[in-house]
């Protein structure tokens, strides 16, 4: 019964295409078919392989021009659907090929399938797994569209979800035995945030420490080095700090370790040092050198967090008072950026490194706090002051109104 | 002719006197008489305002001490009045309180006489040039405002000029003359500046000097409602002397307000940035701004602001010509409907002037 | 006529003429002191006639920056390794942070999120969305004057 329709469309086709200029049978019939025959025509037209010229046969052989099933014959070269192990070396066959991509997008990276193949997927699929992530799986097939679209599933903003339709599936990644918590959690973060609700597009996504097509995790050693990428001092620090060589001893994971890694939150001082929720104690014994240290850096972020927000305060207070403190709160502009250098500075995981980076911020809120506690002073002595000329005019005021009752009620002179 | 004290004044004052001959102004003070009566309390916002004017004139004088003109210089220059010179805080937010006081005791002044009617004949010139002092101190407050050159200000000018601009016909060239060119800028600064310090003073002073010469010639003017003649206290010394208590306790507030209260300076004006949320213009235009805002953008086929503009034009002329047209008044006769357009006035400016401040979206 | 002649209520009107003339003496003093402190020159003795002189030709040698006031916002004024001297807005574009001049990179660079930009201020690699906004640097003698690009 299919067949016969199949047949009466046929000529329905051969009719159609006879009345067209440019003979493409894919696209004639199945454009009349249904379901997922006819699905790959309808996201053609945006393609971005048929725009600059390729049509179905480039990939999938078979002779166009042919307005019958023979287009699809085995001489022509037909393909039909790739298995899923070919489809890289299928995108390949153009994207790997610099001299060939040359002539339609100059600027693109022809290295993509090497770097797949490095990959966790590339490797599982080489091994034989189906079910992992290859070209079309990201990109889409029929309907691609430059990641530079927003409605790319590889545009930037679109990366964690596009990564998340398996990765968050717990059904279909119940073989591989990793965690499919890393899209929710990546939402909450910070990086997430900031690219999903404040579209900062410079935030971080899947692919900025997985990499894309080489997509795997990072090395354990080598995560200071991934996330230095954009927090160069703390990445540096952090290096050159005692915590490098022992956390790698230890096989700690360096920067994920207190800061985790999908769900990283905005830090906060109540993670330094050795009290409830802080983190340094969870390793440091109490007779440690670390637990001292930690002790004695969590004091001073804590003793120049303090001194900030008191001068912030005294330098509010004045403005209220309508002193005019302006170059003060120019200077102290800078309160917020040495308090994080300072933050930054903890990284060194060494109390007197950390005093040295602190001292600019002490200095500026003692500064600011001089100025302020002077205008404030000034301020309270206007107002106290104000009682002389009041009381001086009072006593005019009191004074004359005597005298003019006493002129008021002296009778008025003859000659007047 | 009476021989006054003065006449036996030793050496220099008898002296002067003799000159410039003020006993004999003295003598008309001595016995010019102010009724004294329920309604007599409104006599005394003339006063303040000429106090509030002096005011004014002093710390303005005080200010060019330090004060530079150009958009480079100015807001620096408040800047430094209020931070380092000595009471630079004081004179500062003096004027500013000052001035604000002197639009609203000048605008209590014109109503209370609106009210009485003391307008009607012999005094039609006094209402005239007292309008047009009421004008002219409108015109110290927008040109003064802008002289910080700080954000708020530059923006209220720009929205007020704005506004000349909508005048038809000559509204461009208007605009134009006003702006010192097309934009609000260093043009428009010293323009001001030179309206503000020396042509408004001095067109200010010749029009005071004439309000002040009927006001002492002709007298004050009763209430139509007293019939019986009241009784009367002498200019000088009864008047003065409570004028003077009067102005003291003003000048009391003033220091309150100047302490407490200080003027702010906020940001320096920067015409690159886009304009703050929440612009007005100082309080005593907002009822404008405000009606404005209500008037549709098209009435009747003409542009909104052309009539806001003709609708508050067409309601000055008629406050300036009322002496003329309030003819039950003039024979002496109470004329309730001018009392019901003033206070009908009264409660738009304020309700108007409300709004702005509660609903300023 | 009846006069006042009385002992008493003469020197009763004396007192009060006296009290009357010491308050506004007084009240004189009130007035004429702050005036006369206001009036006197005071240290420092006139405002910064311009807010954007950024430094001194002699402040900054070759390849190196300065972070200076324009305004209410940071600044920064670089003289290159060639000699040339540029100024830009030195509050980063990505998260607002104050940015540095590298003279080992020649490039202004945002310790926040490790932004760069180059010399003419253009964004060249990191978070940083846009360029910094470039200011307009005229050397008048030996001080370096910033202004807002025409």
């Amino acid at each position: 019964m299919r067949w016969a329709a199949t047949i009466v469309l046929l000529f329905a086709c051969a009719g159609m295409a006879a009345a067209q200029d440019k003979v493409d049978s894919c696209v004639t019939c199945h454009s009349a078919l249904t379901d997922q025959l006819g699905a790959p025509v309808a996201g053609m037209p945006n393609d971005v392989h048929s725009k600059h010229g390729f049509s179905c046969a480039d990939c999938h052989g078979g002779d166009p021009t042919i307005m019958d099933l023979t287009a699809m014959a085995p001489e022509t070269g037909f393909r039909g659907k790739p298995k899923r192990r070919d489809i890289p070396d299928l995108c390949g066959r153009c994207h790997s090929d610099a001299e060939f991509m040359r002539r339609y997008n100059p600027g693109l990276p022809t290295n993509q399938r090497e770097r797949y193949w490095t990959s966790v997927h590339g490797k599982r699929l080489a091994a034989g797994d189906e079910k992992v992530a290859t070209c079309i799986s990201c990109h889409g097939v029929h309907g691609i569209i430059s990641g530079h679209q927003a409605d790319s599933p590889v545009y930037r903003a679109n990366v964690p979800s596009t990564c998340g339709h398996c990765h968050s599936d717990a059904a279909y990644m119940a073989e591989y035995k990793i965690p499919t918590t890393q899209e929710t959690q990546y939402r909450t973060s910070v990086h997430g945030v900031l690219l999903l609700e404040k579209r900062d597009l410079g935030a971080p996504t899947c692919a900025t420490c997985h990499d894309n097509h080489g997509a795997s995790p990072p090395g354990t050693s080598s995560i200071a080095e991934v996330c230095g990428q954009c927090h160069v001092n703390n990445a540096t620090f952090f290096i050159a700090s005692p915590h490098k060589t022992a956390f790698d001893r230890l096989n700690l994971p360096e920067c994920v370790t207190c800061h985790g890694n999908h769900g990283v939150q905005r830090t906060s001082d109540a993670m330094l040092g050795v009290g409830d929720g802080a983190l340094c104690g969870t390793c440091h014994t109490s007779d440690s050198k670390g637990y001292r240290e930690a002790t004695a850096m969590r004091q001073t972020i804590d003793r120049l967090k303090g001194d900030i927000e008191h001068a912030e305060s005294q330098l509010e207070r004045a403005e209220q008072l309508g002193m005019e403190v302006s170059d003060t709160r120019y200077e102290f502009r800078n309160a917020r950026a040495l308090l994080i250098q300072a933050r930054t500075g903890v990284h060194h995981f060494s109390a007197t490194a950390v005093d040295e980076v602190a001292k600019p911020g002490f200095e500026l809120a003692q500064r600011t706090g001089t100025v302020a506690r002077a205008a404030l002073a000034e301020a309270y002595a206007r107002r106290r002051n104000l009682i002389f000329p009041l009381a001086i005019i009072a006593v005019v005021m009191i004074l004359l109104a005597i005298k003019l009752r006493r002129i008021e009620r002296a009778p008025p002179r003859a000659n007047e | 002719m009476s021989r006054s004290k003065l006449d036996q004044a030793p050496g220099f004052v008898g002296w002067l006197d003799a000159r410039l001959g003020f006993s004999a102004a003295l003598d008309f003070l001595r016995h010019k008489p102010v009724p004294h009566h329920r309604s007599s309390v409104w006599y005394y916002f003339g006063g303040v305002s000429l106090f509030l004017f002096s005011v004014q004139v002093t710390t303005g004088l005080l200010l060019l001490i330090y004060y530079k003109p150009t958009p480079d210089a100015a807001f620096e220059s408040v800047r430094f009045i209020m931070a380092q010179v000595p009471f630079g805080w004081l004179i500062r937010s003096l004027h500013s309180w000052s001035a604000n006081l002197m639009v609203l005791s000048a605008f209590v002044h014109m109503f209370s006489v609106y009210f009485m009617k003391a307008y009607r004949p012999p005094r039609e010139l006094t209402w005239m040039t007292g309008m047009g002092l009421l004008g002219l101190t409108l015109a110290f407050g927008f040109s003064g405002y802008l002289l910080p050159w700080n954000e708020l200000a530059l923006f209220a000018t720009k929205v007020g000029t704005d506004i000349v601009g909508s005048v038809p016909g000559i509204g461009h060239t208007l605009l134009r003359y006003v702006r010192g060119g097309e934009d609000v800028g260093g043009a428009t600064l010293t323009r001001f500046f030179g309206w503000h310090v020396a042509l408004l003073p001095a067109v200010f002073s010749g029009l005071l000097g004439v309000h002040l010469l009927l006001v002492q010639r002709l007298g004050m003017s009763e209430p139509l409602a007293i019939k019986t003649a009241p009784r009367t206290i002498p200019f000088f010394p009864g008047f003065i002397i409570r004028d003077a208590i009067l102005w003291l306790g003003v000048l009391g507030v003033l220091l309150a307000l100047c302490t407490f209260l200080p003027w702010e300076l906020g940001m320096k004006a920067d015409p690159f940035a886009p304009a703050p949320a929440g612009i007005r213009p100082e309080w005593y235009f907002t009822f404008l701004s405000q009606s404005l805002k209500y008037i549709p953008s098209r009435v009747l086929g003409i542009e909104g602001e052309i009539v806001g503009i003709t609708a508050s034009g067409l309601g000055g002329l008629f406050f300036l010509l009322v002496p003329f047209l309030d003819r039950r008044a003039a024979r002496g006769q109470s004329s309730p409907i001018f009392t019901a357009i003033g206070i009908g006035v009264l409660l738009y400016m304020a309700t108007m002037t409300t709004l702005a401040y509660v609903k300023p979206y | 006529m009846a006069s006042a002649t009385e002992p008493d209520e003469i020197s009763r009107r004396s007192l009060l003429d006296l009290l009357l003339s010491g308050s506004l003496l007084s009240f004189a003093a009130a007035v004429i002191y702050p005036v006369w402190r206001y009036i006197t020159p005071p240290p420092v003795s006139e405002s910064a006639t311009s807010s954007v002189v950024a430094a001194k030709v002699s402040d900054l040698a070759r390849n190196t920056g300065k972070v200076f006031r324009f305004g209410s916002r940071p600044g920064i004024l670089i003289r290159t390794a060639g000699g040339e001297w540029r100024a830009l807005s030195a509050v980063c574009t990505h998260l607002q942070c104050t940015v540095q001049y590298r003279p080992d990179l020649e490039q202004i660079w945002c310790a926040c999120h490790n932004g760069h930009f180059d010399l003419s201020g253009k964004n060249v690699s990191g978070p940083p969305p846009r360029p910094l906004d470039q200011y307009e640097v005229t050397v008048k003698g030996d001080d370096v004057v910033v202004s807002l690009k025409a």
